[in-house]
């Protein structure tokens, strides 16, 4: 993956010497910034220089803001994880009650009112969503929340809890829905199956069939759903940051891009997408260790 | 003789697929999708030829709500609100539509053909996606802007690139159980060509999934062309553009709403409108949020 990222970003006939300096630059000065960047080497070792550098944590110099990387990023990686953790704490639970009580109220108010909810909501582009809300939350109907989080650099990023409201709300709202809607599917199909019959013909109370036998089985298949969902919103924080000016990774990607920083590029792309590999990975383990089935296979 | 078995899944496969659309259509929910749908797309292409101003002409002051001749007032560059809006869904449509188009061409091809041939090309062809899969969408369109610039065509083919794979995944999902029926062994064994099994055989089976796959990436990939231009990133910056208008108009937000409110608006109702469609379709076809014993 990381020689995608490289080879996707380097090896494509694109110069960020000529895309720094502009057109204007005469041959001499694009020799010599290559040169600097280690541009004039052949790819292999540039892939080489730059995977040691990934590893050992010495990530080169940004090429817009003369910072050295590490610097520069490392807040925002702190503030992005806390950003994507409230979302993911406040959205996932909230994913899982509301499948599993519309499964249970099948076809009843709940469950309608719950599908269409999330079916108008489910497709909405993240920065719809957020400016829909802050025109109800913060600007032009009520003036309750903050439009933009404001970080004093330096400071942590719990230290505007109203400015968060607003992002965390809006990436909860673009990942619930969908997550609600296979929990439901997953739980309608669990409700029908023959050992949830055979636990309620046993005379086991309803309460213990739902929480012991019902639940675990719907969670399972969930989780794989939640874990696409929570990779995603590592795309949707690109968006969701600059809507509200969050000094996040995803800021910081967009603006790296405005500017061809490629380094600074290079490597958000491999944490974002790292990011996605992980979860993705977790959410194995995690339905292994949920599904009573492939757990007790495991023994 | 070889002919007529080999056309007859196909006619079977296409009486089926016209009554899903009408079977479709009969919900409610499709018919409001299709009602909102229709609107929004036609306010996207016929919108610049009713427009009272230029896209990119200057009214008045920038920023005022009441200004003679307008509805809405002017945007944050003195331009007219209202003719901005009606320029700035078009461009973001027709990419849309290449893009998905593209999209579902090759994603589907790849599919059918992961699907049919099982064993290691299945493997290589999935595997191979995976690794797109592995990046958000908005991600890899962003690298690869990066490199080039935001051009028509990239942003097309980064769109395109990053709804293959998932097109892929489904469509391969919905031929595997295709293959092995009967009249593909049929239609081997009357010795047709592969691509010919491939695309006449295999095809017409799959189409209500590939339709309501269509649908669903037509929705996502407006989404993302308009995400792609909020952030800035579009093949021009002075032209109308409703994701772009949001960007432009948000700082302003509090004097002068309707630069936001109205783009805003219209991509809600575009996607709620497609969902409700391809909610109706895949009701009718799969009952795909149903549970399994239920139909």
């Amino acid at each position: 993956m990381s020689l995608l990222v490289f080879l996707v970003t380097q090896a494509l006939p694109s110069d960020p010497a000529q895309a720094i300096l502009g057109r204007e630059a005469t041959p001499e000065s694009l020799a010599a910034l290559r040169a600097e960047f280690g541009l004039d080497k052949s790819l292999p070792v540039q892939y080489t220089t730059w995977f040691k550098g990934v590893v050992s944590g010495d990530l080169g110099n940004s090429f817009a803001t003369q910072m050295p990387i590490s610097e520069y990023i490392a807040p925002r990686i702190s503030a992005s994880f806390f950003l994507l953790l409230l979302a993911a704490v406040g959205s996932i639970p909230l994913s899982i009650i509301v499948g599993a009580y519309a499964a249970l109220k099948r076809d009843k108010k709940f469950d309608t009112s719950s599908s269409l909810i999330s079916l108008v909501l489910a497709a909405m582009p993240e920065f719809v969503v957020g400016t829909i809300l802050t025109i109800i939350f913060a600007t032009t109907i009520v003036q309750w929340l903050p439009a933009v989080t404001y970080l004093e650099p330096g400071s942590p990023p719990w230290s505007d809890l109203m400015g968060l409201t607003l992002p965390v709300l809006t990436l909860m709202i673009s990942v619930t829905p969908y997550v609600a809607r296979v929990m439901r599917a997953a739980m309608v199909e669990v409700l029908e199956s023959d050992y949830i019959e055979m636990a309620r013909l046993k005379g086991i109370s309803e309460e213990s069939v739902l929480w012991r036998h019902a639940l675990p089985n719907a969670i399972g298949p969930t989780l794989q759903v939640i874990a696409l969902n929570l990779a995603y919103l590592a795309g949707g924080v690109i968006i969701v940051e600059r809507l509200f000016n969050f000094p996040g990774i995803g800021s910081a990607l967009a603006d790296a891009v405005r500017s061809r920083d490629m380094p600074v590029v290079q490597f958000l792309a491999m944490v974002i997408a790292a990011v996605y590999i992980t979860t993705n990975l977790l959410a194995d383990i995690g339905t292994v260790l949920v599904t009573p089935r492939l757990r007790t296979r495991l023994k | 003789m070889s002919i007529i078995n080999a056309s007859q899944p196909g006619d079977i496969a296409l009486a089926h697929q016209a009554s899903l659309f009408r079977r479709g259509l009969k919900l409610r929910r499709t018919k409001i999708g299709i009602a909102i749908s229709v609107t929004l797309m036609t306010i996207a292409i016929l919108g610049p030829f009713v427009a009272p101003f230029g896209s990119t002409e200057y009214v008045d002051m920038p920023n005022t709500l009441h200004v003679a001749g307008t509805v809405f007032g002017t945007d944050y560059f003195g331009q007219d609100v209202l003719s901005r809006f009606l320029f700035g869904g078009r461009s973001i449509l027709i990419l849309a539509v290449f893009a998905t188009g593209l999209g579902i061409f090759f994603g589907g091809t790849l599919g059918l053909i992961a699907a049919y041939q099982r064993g290691r090309i299945d493997e290589a062809i999935m595997r191979s996606l995976d690794v797109i899969l592995s990046f958000p969408q908005v991600l890899l369109s962003l690298v690869v802007i990066s490199m080039f610039g935001p051009s028509r065509v990239l942003i097309i083919c980064t769109v395109a690139l990053s709804t293959m794979p998932r097109i892929a995944r489904i469509i391969r999902g919905a031929a595997v159980p295709v293959v092995e029926r009967d009249f593909i062994a049929a239609a081997e064994a009357l010795g047709e060509t592969r691509r010919r099994v491939v695309f006449a055989e295999l095809l017409p089976n799959v189409t209500s999934s590939l339709l309501v796959e269509m649908n669903l990436r037509l929705t996502y990939s407006v989404g993302l062309i308009a995400s792609l231009a909020f952030l800035g990133f579009t093949p021009d910056p002075n032209a109308a553009n409703w994701g772009l208008m949001v960007q432009e108009n948000r700082v302003a937000l509090t004097e002068q709403p309707w630069g936001v409110i109205l783009p805003v608006l219209a991509l809600a109702l575009m996607t709620i409108g497609t969902g409700l469609i391809g909610d109706g379709l895949s009701r009718v076809s799969a009952g795909i949020d149903r549970g399994a014993h239920s139909e």
